[in-house]
């Protein structure tokens, strides 16, 4: 059983009480909601005759169905507008501080909140989304819940969950020139594979992950869930309170100090013990590109498409699945692949970083002909900084539209969607059958660098050819 | 006929099976996310595994005539694998389905189904092919989970579950909807609010 780590810590200070069944009622310090999986916990708790215990504690915005051509109110589709008019109504009934389309700070909810200083290290942050561990790079215990959980947490600011194992994955070395936080995370999940993190929280340490900057930490805990990890967390370090500075929702003046004493007691201690440990070389890692139907089907560019028959026993069916819901012939290599769309975008890789990378790439040509590709910033913070910076216009001038924020096509619960059979270079984090909206789409997951050098190409590229330029 | 919810002590399940085939199948196939554009769940059990029922016209496991009205899933590793939606145990509750039998299962998705009163058990790849092979051979037959003993039995065979403890106890005790519980630490809860530095000007 783990010890010393920041997991133990910040777990056991958020303990109130162990409950009968074996499971531990444990305090959620940060309650994020969003319109998709709160509807059904407000219906219930009114249902019930419960309130919402601590309101200041529970923030909202509007992220997954929101519209990325056109915001005006009410929504072309009346779906879409009702949830978000439902969440309206539900965060004034309760007092919840809700960040909605026009606030300037509304986003993709694991956009906003770190931008906002809401995430902090040593909370524990919960929210109706599994995407939720992205906060996690702020050394927060963060984690996606269910509908019946975000009920919990309205009624009692409390839920039951299992302690979990920690694994510490420690990563050598440092990133190589076109490699990102998200070849780094793709290279993980396909060594430890997608069901690896099952019982676990994902502690992720080295140097290769503290040189990365809080946009790309954000990145690799954002898919420690891709791993079967519910959470990854990165110890807080100067990095961490650098990024945190002056944020609207941080601690300021005298309690600046204090807070970082603490910020730092919280990192694993030096003996800290783990479950598990695993040793990685981040210098050896290349740009990965998935090619399959689960972010545990990652090569790197360097590669063929595996031959199902050689895989291990337990990956071939799926593997075979693979090939033919995507149409790749096993053997050949995965550069070079023509695609239809790209998109730039969503809670793992929507910050201004990523579009910053993949700005350098498209800067100076055009997207090639008949590929539909755009960028759709995380938040209207990003959004807006970007546009500060002419990252917009690099962009158009490219070819490539520029939206307003939202999560868009990594799940397309909005008109964003992929169209038959289109194939597209995404910078989301799910490649299921199915996820970017049409019944047999096809998603090839890589960095926002790596979109961009596809988007330019017409064709999976390795954006280092680009970079040499 | 529908059958209720679930409700209460759960302490026996009995009824007809079938199978779905595959490993990491997620939620997005459980239930596509256009499908979560609601502000209930009531309509979602129409909805399950939408695509890939269309996909197969009608030779879908979900839409067999002799799989209507049966209650049990087997499954096979990682089941339940990707988003946190609650959309996807509410789908296939909604469908009609009691109880899931799986080599493993996504984290996220047991919580949910734990949620809601709807057990998930495992079992080792080969007995989880021995049962789904037994189903298969007569999907008209009856299976009793009995969780007492973490098994699952037609009229022959019987084959060993597990479940793990903390689960086990709230389902068998009636406690698997947490909210009662947790409302009565109030004063707990303050007590643990009052030594988090992050709500105390960390003092």
């Amino acid at each position: 059983m783990s010890s010393g780590t920041l997991y133990d810590k910040v777990w056991n200070i958020h303990r109130v009480k162990e409950l009968p069944g074996g499971s531990t009622q444990l305090f959620v310090g940060l309650h994020l909601i969003h319109e998709v999986t709160s509807p059904q916990a407000f219906s219930a708790i009114h249902e019930k005759n419960l309130g919402v215990k601590f309101p200041n504690l529970t923030v909202a915005t509007v992220d997954h169905i929101v519209p990325t051509s056109n915001q005006q109110r009410p929504f072309s589709d009346p779906l879409a507008e009702e949830m978000l008019s439902t969440l309206e109504k539900n965060c004034k009934y309760h007092g919840i501080k809700f960040h909605g389309i026009g606030s300037n700070s509304q986003g993709v909810v694991h956009v906003m909140a770190p931008e906002l200083g809401l995430t902090q290290p040593g909370m524990t942050v919960a929210c109706g989304d599994s995407h939720t561990s992205t906060h996690g790079a702020f050394g927060a215990i963060a984690f996606g819940i269910g509908t019946s959980q975000v009920r919990d947490v309205l009624a009692s600011q409390s839920l039951a969950m299992k302690k979990l194992k920690v694994r510490r994955i420690w990563v050598d070395g440092s990133l190589q020139k076109g490699v990102y936080a998200k070849d780094l995370i793709l290279h993980i999940i396909r060594h430890l594979g997608v069901k690896g993190g099952v019982g676990f929280a994902y502690e992720f340490a080295g140097p290769a992950i503290e040189k990365l900057s809080m946009e790309g930490r954000m990145t690799i805990c954002n898919m420690a869930i891709e791993g079967g990890a519910r959470c990854g967390y990165i110890n807080p370090d100067e990095t961490t309170f650098n990024y945190l500075e002056r944020k609207e929702y941080s601690p300021n003046g005298q309690e600046w100090e204090k807070a970082i004493a603490w910020w730092k007691s919280l990192a694993s201690d030096s003996e800290a013990k783990f479950d598990d440990e695993i040793k990685l070389d981040g210098s050896s890692i290349e740009p990965t590109v998935t090619w399959g139907i689960t972010p545990g089907q990652g090569i790197s560019i360097k590669e063929k498409i595996p031959n199902p028959e050689l895989l291990p026993h337990n990956e071939q069916q799926i593997a075979r699945d693979a090939c033919k819901y995507m149409n790749l012939e096993p053997d050949e290599p995965i550069e070079g692949t023509s695609i239809d769309v790209c998109f730039i975008g969503s809670c793992t890789n929507g910050r201004l970083s990523d579009l910053q990378e993949a700005s350098k790439i498209v800067k100076g040509h055009r997207v090639a002909t008949g590929i539909r590709a755009f960028v759709v910033p995380g938040s209207q913070k990003v959004a807006q900084e970007a546009k500060q910076k002419g990252i917009d216009k690099i962009f158009l001038k490219a070819g490539f539209e520029w939206r307003e924020p939202g999560c868009s096509m990594c799940l397309a619960m909005n008109p964003d969607k992929l169209e038959g059979r289109e194939i597209s270079a995404s910078s989301s984090n799910r490649n299921f059958k199915g996820r970017q909206g049409s019944a047999n789409g096809r998603t090839l997951l890589m960095s926002p660098a790596m979109v961009a050098a596809a988007a330019i190409n017409g064709k999976v590229t390795d954006v280092r050819k680009l970079l040499e330029d | 006929m529908k059958q209720e919810f679930p409700k209460g002590e759960i302490k026996s399940i009995q009824g007809r099976s079938f199978v779905i085939k595959g490993d990491d199948i997620d939620t997005d196939r459980i239930i596509p996310a256009r499908f979560l554009k609601c502000v209930s769940f009531s309509a979602l059990g129409d909805q399950v595994f939408a695509d890939d029922r269309k996909e197969l016209k009608g030779n879908h496991p979900f839409d067999l005539d002799q799989n209507k009205g049966a209650n049990i899933l087997i499954v096979n590793d990682n089941f339940g694998c990707g988003s946190s939606r609650e959309h996807a145990p509410q789908a296939l509750m909604r469908w009609g389905i009691r109880l899931i039998i799986g080599e493993s299962f996504a984290e996220i998705f047991f919580g949910n189904c734990l949620a809601i009163g709807i057990p998930c058990l495992t079992s080792s790849k080969q007995e989880i092919i021995r049962l789904q092979s037994l189903v298969n051979e007569n999907p008209n037959q009856v299976w009793h989970l009995n969780l007492k003993e973490l098994s699952i039995a037609n009229h022959k065979e019987k084959l060993k579950l597990n479940l793990e403890e903390g689960a086990y106890k709230m389902l068998y005790s009636g406690k698997w909807d947490a909210t009662s519980q947790l409302l009565d630490e109030e004063e707990r809860i303050k007590k643990t609010m009052k030594n988090l530095p992050y709500l105390n000007n960390f003092k």
